[in-house]
C-alpha cells in the first residue's frame, strides 16, 4: 500500500474515532474500549508485527507518518508504544495481551500509564510484560492528564524477553518525539486560522508585523521538529542516536510553539473549551515523557566527543550509515 | 503542512563526488589554521577556484555544452557541504557558480550562454551581484541606478554598495532602472552584465570590522554597455532577482558558516578531555539541530531537483539555518569563557571572535530575517 493511501486510511479510523469529544472523554476517566476497540478492529495496532506473525510488517520509517497523525490527534491511549510492544513481542514469540500497553523505562510518570492494561518494563538486559492490575499506579493529579506514577516489581510469572538493541527509551523517546510533530503541526493549523479570523483593530491580527514573526518562528520550529522526528525513525530500528536528535530537538521546539501559539489566541486558548489546549498540553508532557532534551542532548553530545577530532559533517553522515 | 518536503536521502551517484573533493581539500586547505578557514566563503583564492574548475567540481549543474557538469542540484550540494564544512577559500568562484550561471543559463541569450558559462565552469571568470544601493537595501524598488537606452546600447549612471567580492570580480550582474522611478517599484527594473574593467567604473573596498575587505562601493559614470549586456527582457529585472533568490537561499551554505569554530571548539574539548554533563549537553544539541537542519535542506534541495520552486521553504530553511550559525559563536564563547582555567589556543580564540563578529552578517545576506518571515507569513496563508 503506497505510504499517503495508507496514512490516509489511518487518519479516516482517527477521524471517527479520537474526535476531540473522545480525547476529552477518555482524559476525564471514561471507558476507553470504543476507541481501543475500533483501533484494534482496523488492524493498525498490527501494523508493525512482522507478516509471518500475521502483522502488516511494516518498517519504524514507515510508521513515522502515522505516529505523528497519533499527535495531530492528542491520542490519549499508549497506541503507538503498543504497535511497538507487538512488534517486539512477536518477534521473541512471546503472545500479546489485547490490550494497550504502556512503557516503563524509568522513575517518571508513565505516559498513558493510567489507561493501559499492561506494562512493558525495562529491566537492564531484558523486558518484563506486567499486567497492570499486579502494579500500584496512581494518577498523577495533573488535570487531565493520563500519565501515572507506577510502582511494584514484575512477579516471577511475567513475560520476559530480551531487551531490543539500545533498550527501550531511544523507541520509547521517538513515539513521543513524533506525537510532538504532529501536535505542534496541529496546533499551528489552528493557529494561522485564528490569527485570519480574529478581528482587532480593524483587520485580522495575522496582518501585524508582530503576529508574521511569531507565527514564521512557529512554522520553522514546527518543520524541524518534524524532520528531527523522521531522521530518528528511519530505517527498521532506531539508533540511540537517531532517537537523541529527535527528542532533542523536538522537545526544544515544543514550549516554543505551545507559548506561540497560546500568545496568539489570547484568552481563549486557555478555557478548557476551546481544544486548543488539547494539543499544547500534549506538548508540554510529550516534552518532559521518556527524557527531555537536555537528556537526549547529553548522551548524543558523548557519542560526539567520543570522535572529538573527526568534523561534525562526518559524524552525522556516519550515523545514516 | 509543507506535506511536499520529505525527508530524503543525497543518491549514491552524488555521494561519490565526495572523494574528489577531499582530494582536493587535503592539498589545498587542511594545512590552513582554523581562524582562516572560519571565511569559507569570504576566503578568495582564485587559484583553488581553477582547481576545482579543473576538477570538474564548477558549474555542476549546468549543461554540459556550456563546460558544465550536466548533473542535478543535490550533485552541487555534496561539493559544496565539502567545501563549507572544510572551510575551503570559495569566494573567488562562488556567486558565478551559484548565482550568475544559473541566471544566465535561465534568462541569457545563446550568445551569453556561450560567452560566460565555459569560463565560470572553468574557474576562470568572477561574478558578483550588484542588487543593494545607498538607499535600496531590503526595499529593492529604491534601485536609482540608471541604465538610458544610447544608440543600440545603454548608459549607465549610478551607484551600487556593500557588493561582496566586487574588487575581485571580474562582471557584475547588475539591477539597474531601464525606465520609470523608484515610485514605480518593481516596474522599470532590468538585469545587465557590467564589465568591471570597463572605463567608467570604480570599485572602492570598504573595510569591515574583522579587519577583512570583502565589500565594496561601486560607482558607475557614463559607463557604455553593448546592446547584449542586457540579460532577459527590459523590466524584467525584479521577476528575475526573485528566482535569482531561491537559488541563494536554498543550499547548505545556511547551516555551515560556523562549522569550523564549531569542529574547532568539540576538536579543543576532546583535546583537553572535557566531557562532563554540561559540557556533553550543548555539544549534543548543537549536533541534533545540524543533523536536522541538514536533513530539512537536503529535503528542500530534493525539491528544487524535482523541478519545484520551494520559495517558503527556503525562507523558513534559511531563517532556521542562520539562526544556528549565529548561536554557535554565542555559546561558544560562553562555553570557552565558563572555563578561565582552561588553556585556549589562540587559533580558536582568534577564530571565536572572526565568527562572533561576521555573524550577524548571516542573517543579512540574501534576505534579512524579518524580511524571509514577512515570506514565511504570507506563504502560511496569512492574509
Amino acid at each position: 500500500m503506497a505510504r499517503n493511501e495508507l496514512l490516509e486510511q489511518f487518519v479516516r479510523v482517527l477521524d471517527e474515532h479520537c474526535p476531540p469529544d473522545a480525547v476529552r472523554a477518555i482524559q476525564a476517566g471514561g471507558d476507553i474500549a470504543p476507541m481501543w476497540d475500533a483501533f484494534v478492529a482496523s488492524g493498525f495496532v498490527d501494523a508493525l508485527v512482522p507478516e509471518a506473525a500475521d502483522g502488516a510488517g511494516l518498517s519504524l520509517g514507515e510508521m513515522a507518518p502515522l505516529f505523528q497523525a497519533m499527535g495531530r490527534f492528542a491520542m490519549p491511549l499508549p497506541l503507538a508504544e503498543t504497535m511497538v510492544a507487538r512488534k517486539l513481542l512477536a518477534e521473541a514469540g512471546t503472545a500479546w495481551p489485547d490490550g494497550p500497553i504502556a512503557f516503563v523505562t524509568g522513575c517518571a510518570p508513565v505516559p498513558c500509564g493510567l489507561v493501559a492494561t499492561h506494562l512493558l518494563i525495562e529491566a537492564g538486559d531484558v523486558l518484563r510484560l506486567v499486567p497492570a492490575a499486579e502494579l500500584t499506579i496512581q494518577a498523577t493529579g495533573v488535570h487531565g492528564s493520563l500519565a501515572a506514577w507506577i510502582e511494584g516489581a514484575a512477579k516471577a510469572e511475567s513475560a520476559v524477553i530480551a531487551a531490543p538493541f539500545g533498550g527501550l527509551r531511544p523507541i520509547a523517546a521517538l513515539c513521543r518525539a513524533s506525537g510532538i510533530a504532529g501536535a505542534a503541526e496541529r496546533l499551528l493549523e489552528m493557529t494561522v486560522a485564528y490569527a485570519n479570523d480574529r478581528v482587532q483593530f480593524g483587520k485580522p491580527i495575522g496582518r501585524l508585523q508582530a503576529i508574521q514573526q511569531q507565527l514564521s518562528v512557529m512554522a520553522e520550529q514546527v518543520l524541524i521538529a518534524r524532520f528531527a522526528a523522521e531522521l530518528g525513525c528511519r530505517g527498521n530500528w532506531p539508533s540511540p542516536a537517531g532517537a537523541a536528535i529527535a527528542k532533542t530537538v523536538s522537545s526544544g521546539a515544543a514550549a516554543t510553539i505551545a507559548d506561540i501559539a497560546h500568545a496568539v489566541h489570547g484568552a481563549i486558548g486557555i478555557s478548557v473549551e476551546h481544544d486548543l489546549q488539547l494539543y499544547s498540553r500534549a506538548l508540554r508532557a510529550g516534552r518532559l515523557d521518556e527524557g527531555g532534551e537536555t537528556y537526549w542532548a547529553v548522551r548524543l553530545g558523548r557519542e560526539r566527543l567520543a570522535q572529538a577530532a573527526g568534523s561534525s559533517l562526518d559524524f552525522v553522515r556516519g550515523l545514516e550509515a | 503542512m509543507f506535506a511536499d518536503l520529505a525527508l530524503s536521502s543525497l543518491p549514491p551517484e552524488d555521494e561519490a563526488l565526495r572523494a574528489s573533493v577531499r582530494a582536493l581539500i587535503d592539498e589545498h586547505v587542511a594545512s590552513l589554521p582554523a581562524d582562516v578557514r572560519a571565511r569559507s566563503w569570504q576566503g578568495h583564492d582564485a587559484a583553488f577556484s581553477r582547481a576545482l574548475g579543473a576538477a570538474g567540481l564548477l558549474g555542476l549543474t549546468l549543461p554540459k555544452a556550456y563546460g558544465g557538469g550536466g548533473r542535478g542540484p543535490l550533485a552541487r550540494y555534496v561539493v559544496v557541504e565539502e567545501l563549507l564544512s572544510a572551510g575551503a577559500p570559495v569566494a573567488a568562484h562562488w556567486i558565478a557558480d551559484r548565482q550568475s550561471a544559473p541566471v544566465i543559463l535561465s534568462f541569457g541569450t545563446e550568445e551569453q550562454r556561450k560567452r560566460y558559462l565555459p569560463p565560470i565552469c572553468r574557474g576562470e571568470m568572477f561574478f558578483c551581484i550588484g542588487m543593494s544601493e545607498p538607499n535600496a537595501g531590503s526595499d529593492l524598488a529604491g534601485v536609482r541606478t540608471r541604465a538610458e537606452p544610447d544608440g543600440d546600447g545603454w548608459r549607465l549612471n549610478g551607484q551600487k554598495i556593500w557588493t561582496t567580492h566586487a574588487v575581485h570580480s571580474d562582471h557584475m550582474i547588475a539591477l539597474v532602472r531601464t525606465s520609470g522611478t523608484p515610485e514605480d517599484r518593481h516596474k522599470g527594473l532590468s538585469q545587465v552584465i557590467v564589465d568591471l574593467k570597463a572605463p567608467g567604473v570604480t570599485c572602492k573596498a570598504i573595510p569591515d570590522l574583522t579587519g577583512d575587505a570583502h565589500f565594496a562601493e561601486v560607482f558607475f559614470d557614463d559607463v557604455r554597455l553593448d546592446a547584449d549586456a542586457m540579460i532577459g527582457g527590459e523590466g524584467d529585472g525584479w521577476k528575475q532577482v526573485t528566482a535569482e533568490l531561491g537559488y541563494e537561499r536554498s543550499g547548505p551554505e545556511r547551516i555551515y558558516s560556523s562549522m569550523v569554530l564549531l569542529d574547532a571548539w568539540i576538536a579543543h574539548l576532546g583535546a583537553v578531555g572535557r566531557a562532563d554533563d554540561a559540557t556533553a549537553a550543548l555539544v549534543g544539541r548543537l549536533t541534533a539541530e545540524f543533523a536536522a537542519l541538514r536533513a530539512l535542506s537536503i529535503a528542500v534541495t530534493t525539491r528544487l531537483a524535482e523541478g519545484a520552486n520551494p520559495v517558503i521553504e527556503a525562507a523558513l530553511f534559511k531563517d532556521l539555518g542562520t539562526s544556528f550559525e549565529q548561536a554557535i559563536p554565542t555559546l561558544v564563547g560562553d562555553d570557552l569563557a565558563g572555563h578561565p582555567d582552561e588553556p585556549v589556543d589562540p587559533v580558536l580564540h582568534r577564530t571565536l571572535f572572526h565568527v562572533a563578529h561576521v555573524a550577524p552578517s548571516f542573517s543579512l545576506r540574501g534576505g534579512t530575517r524579518e524580511i524571509l518571515r514577512g515570506i514565511i507569513a504570507r506563504g502560511l496563508g496569512l492574509r
